[in-house]
């Protein structure tokens, strides 16, 4: 007990107790109203700016993104468009080939016909031409003949018969 | 300085058991590991020395043989506080962590406080410690209103003779009485030559702690009370800016101070109110946070070795009891339906059992938790100002108390890096105590507003 007789940090003391009390109260309350208060707000503010401005950041980042999915989508139509419109040009172009070729081979067809039929009728005339030759020929022979006959038998038929192979010269 | 003076070698453990029984475990575990580790090189000294000095034992006595030629140091009522004490590591280290009501800056340097003293039956008296005229070891010269300081601390005499005006006091003494078979000690003013019984201040510890209701009632601004509203003006004023920066710069990123102390509400908050209260957290964070800034304050300014610090204002009784006793009022004013009926009559158990062993159990731990709180933070300050502190006061007892220069010095080796592995130490501890007291404190609003789930 001697040394409790000084050890008086175990004894409740009116005065402490009082001005503990007091300051304190005090405190705890000139803190929660003029500190506390304030920072707790301000702190809150600041959570929410931040919350704000993660979650602009995050829309802004998925607008973006939706937008790079439209330019892709566009650049994938547009693609698809070239590639179709490659596609027409192509076919455009094979049936125009088809078609020039058809109307070539037609023409050909046509210059072929009428080169045959040209040549038919020339053939036509020169044949014509021959049975009137033919014709005049064989009047001239029958006539030189007939002067002939008049003159040598032997020699009449060696000349019609030479008058008839150069018919055959034809 | 008390122990700066040469005195006396007196061993150190033997005062030290009479100095820690009462104390709080923790105070004792946290003294003997300290202990042990000083153990070794305290055992190389005492061998030395111990032939020296144990012949003197007996001799030593009469302390006025100490007072060379002042024979007037010795009185009817028991020996003078004004010579020197033989060097007692407990007797300093219980005196600096006592409350006083004037501030010892150095030698005979005083900070004087207001008293504000009450006597029933004589009054208010208003004054400051000058009025006592304090020399040395802050023992007053003068009396005022039958007040006296002694030690730093205002006592009263008893006799109603010097109850106003002023006279003059040339000593005290001290001396130890057998009351009712209590051994206590009691003190004495020399007034005119005569001994004069001194009271101490009023506690209220019922005389279980060597206190007890006397003639007076002491209400001064102490060392403690000092303290604290320095603490309490200095982190209301840092507190303060930081809510003005914050207000001012609202929406800009936070800056110096700011966001020093901005983690430490953030904390609180988030990882202290929330989970232990519950939804219900947010009108509970003012106070948890005032509770852990005002105690980790007076945690941090008490860890300062000199003036304006090193007041043990958490490691006062006093204090913890007003603190434990505020948790303890919000949570029995914040209890619901719910905190009630679990501990009056704790639903899903047999009536037997609820009479008899849950319903006392529950009603004492009402009681037992702001106990154990007040307790665990008085404790843990305490004991760690005084383990510092007899860490210093191994210097003295290495070296004879100032006779052995070897000593000292071998003292001072050891005294360096156990003081500040203390310190070190007890820098954790005033945050962790504060944090603690918080937690537990958030603990107990979170029981009392926990609503039903079953």
């Amino acid at each position: 007990m001697l040394f409790l007789g000084d050890f008086s940090v175990i004894r409740p003391e009116p005065g402490l107790l009082f001005w503990t009390t007091f300051i304190f109260l005090t405190f705890w309350f000139l803190m929660s109203r003029f500190a506390f208060k304030p920072i707790a707000e301000s702190l809150k503010k600041r959570e929410m700016d931040i919350q704000d401005a993660l979650d602009q950041a995050k829309q802004a980042r998925e607008e973006m993104a939706n937008l790079q999915a439209e330019n892709e989508k566009l650049l994938a139509q547009a693609r698809e468009e070239r590639a179709n419109i490659l596609k027409d040009a192509k076919e455009a172009k094979d049936e125009i080939i088809a078609e020039a070729k058809e109307r070539a081979n037609a023409e050909y067809k046509r210059k072929v016909e009428s080169a045959i039929q040209d040549i038919e009728n020339q053939k036509m005339a020169a044949l014509v031409e021959l049975k009137n030759n033919a014709g005049k020929l064989a009047i001239e022979i029958a006539e030189k003949v007939l002067l002939k006959e008049l003159g040598n038998k032997p020699e009449q038929e060696a000349y019609a018969k030479s008058l008839v192979d150069q018919i055959k010269l034809n | 300085m008390d122990f700066l003076k040469p005195i006396p070698r007196r061993t150190f453990a033997a005062d030290f058991n009479r100095a820690f029984p009462d104390v709080d475990m923790t105070a004792f575990r946290k003294f003997w590991i300290a202990l042990i580790f000083s153990g070794l090189s305290l055992a190389a000294f005492a061998q030395d020395n111990h032939d020296a000095h144990t012949p003197d034992h007996s001799a030593q006595a009469g302390e006025t043989e100490h007072a060379a030629g002042s024979a007037a140091h010795e009185y009817a009522c028991g020996h003078s506080l004004s010579i020197e004490p033989e060097f007692n590591a407990g007797d300093v280290a219980v005196h600096h962590i006592s409350d006083a009501n004037a501030i010892h800056i150095v030698g005979d340097l005083y900070l004087h406080l207001p008293c504000i003293l009450h006597a029933p039956g004589y009054g208010w008296t208003f004054t400051t410690t000058a009025a006592f005229d304090p020399h040395h070891h802050g023992n007053g010269t003068r009396s005022k209103d039958g007040y006296v300081l002694v030690h730093g601390n205002v006592m009263r005499l008893q006799n109603p003779a010097y109850a106003s005006g002023e006279f003059e006091v040339s000593d005290y003494t001290h001396e130890e009485v057998t009351e009712e078979g209590k051994t206590k000690i009691r003190y004495h003013a020399i007034v005119n030559g005569q001994c004069e019984v001194l009271d101490a201040k009023t506690t209220y510890d019922g005389g279980l702690m060597g206190g007890g209701i006397t003639s007076f009632n002491d209400f001064s601004i102490t060392r403690n009370v000092f303290t604290m509203l320095v603490t309490a003006i200095l982190l209301f004023l840092l507190f303060w800016s930081v809510a003005r920066a914050s207000v001012r710069r609202s929406g800009q990123a936070p800056k110096g101070l700011q966001n020093f102390l901005e983690p430490f509400i953030t904390f609180i908050r988030d990882e202290v109110a929330k989970p232990s209260i519950g939804p219900k957290y947010e009108k509970y964070v003012p106070y948890l946070l005032a509770i852990f800034f005002f105690i980790l304050g007076l945690n941090l300014i008490g860890q300062i070795p000199f003036f304006p610090g090193s007041a043990n204002v958490t490691g006062n009784i006093s204090v913890t009891i007003v603190l434990a006793l505020i948790t303890f009022i919000i949570t029995t004013i914040s209890g619901n339906k719910n905190y009630w009926e679990h501990i009056v009559w704790m639903p899903g158990v047999p009536a037997v059992l609820k009479i008899f062993i849950i319903t006392p159990i529950e009603i004492l731990g009402i009681l037992l938790k702001p106990f154990t709180l007040l307790l665990r933070l008085f404790a843990n300050i305490a004991a760690g100002h005084i383990v510092v502190l007899s860490f210093v006061g191994l210097i003295f007892i290495f070296g004879d108390a100032g006779e052995s220069v070897g000593g000292s010095i071998t003292g001072l080796i050891a005294s360096i890096p156990l003081t500040l592995f203390m310190m070190a130490l007890e820098l954790l501890v005033a945050f962790l105590q504060a944090y603690i007291f918080t937690i537990l404190s958030a603990t107990y609003f979170g029981m009392a507003v926990e609503e039903a789930h079953h």
